[in-house]
């Protein structure tokens, strides 16, 4: 089983794990869409928890005893396609074309501050406690 | 929400996190720089190529599960684009953080925008 441990098994572990972060976030949006509300709720929600989460663990694996393939497959793999910004630009631009102007400032903002504010807040919870 | 669903996202997002780890991988390496050049790569292309794919195909099915919330979905990513600006923010590198957030927000969507319009013809 050494090919496990290869560079090249590290786009396994990458892959498994962005199998399981799209699927999660696709079952997050299911349950949260709204057939009459615009708004993308889904896309903010997980948007949110990923960057909560990332943050922390982006400080927590620093310190805890992992490999670092799962380290990354955690991290880029699991979290990274948990979150997504091709959706994100999208529905702005739907919401616009909508005449939605005032939601697409506030999906905006809400993006751009809640997340930054999210992932300082687990970043600050990572590093807290060594 | 079904099992054939499931699969085609996930399908999708197996190769949507391999892509851009590799093309990050690239990136990266290209531009030893502090500038976090693979993320927004990823994000800027994907964008495109979601609003690219809107354009063309309006309607929600099978196809879009798999391109659009699954391969496009975790191509692109949002939480590493905030926890990078942190990191710059923590490392007080302002004009880093204030390029790649202004980059990010502002070409991420009018490249949705441009790719919708070229979908649409």
């Amino acid at each position: 089983m050494s090919w496990l441990n290869s560079d090249k098994a590290m786009y396994l572990y990458i892959g498994l794990a962005g199998f399981i972060g799209a699927n999660l976030r696709f079952i997050i949006s299911e349950f949260t869409y709204s057939g009459d509300s615009f708004f993308p709720t889904g896309t903010l929600i997980c948007n949110y928890i990923g960057c909560l989460a990332l943050g922390w663990f982006s400080e927590r694996m620093k310190i805890i005893n992992m490999s670092i393939k799962m380290k990354t497959a955690i991290s880029t793999g699991l979290i990274g396609s948990f979150t997504t910004f091709s959706a994100f630009s999208v529905e702005t631009i739907s919401l616009i074309k909508n005449d939605q102007i005032l939601l697409s400032f506030s999906y905006i903002l809400l993006s751009l501050i809640g997340g930054v504010l999210l992932a300082w807040f687990g970043y600050k919870l990572g590093s807290a406690v060594k | 929400m079904n099992v054939i669903q499931l699969f085609l996202v996930g399908i999708g997002g197996f190769l949507g996190a391999v892509s851009r780890y590799y093309v990050s991988s690239v990136m990266t390496s290209r531009f030893s720089t502090e500038f976090p050049y693979g993320t927004l790569t990823v994000n800027l292309i994907g964008s495109f190529l979601l609003g690219l794919l809107f354009g063309i195909h309006s309607g929600f099915d099978e196809l879009m599960l798999f391109f659009a919330t699954g391969f496009l979905g975790a191509f692109t990513t949002f939480s590493t684009f905030k926890v990078e600006s942190v990191k710059l923010f923590v490392e007080q590198k302002w004009k880093p953080l204030i390029l790649y957030i202004g980059l990010s927000y502002v070409l991420g969507i009018l490249l949705a925008y441009i790719g919708f319009i070229i979908g649409m013809k």
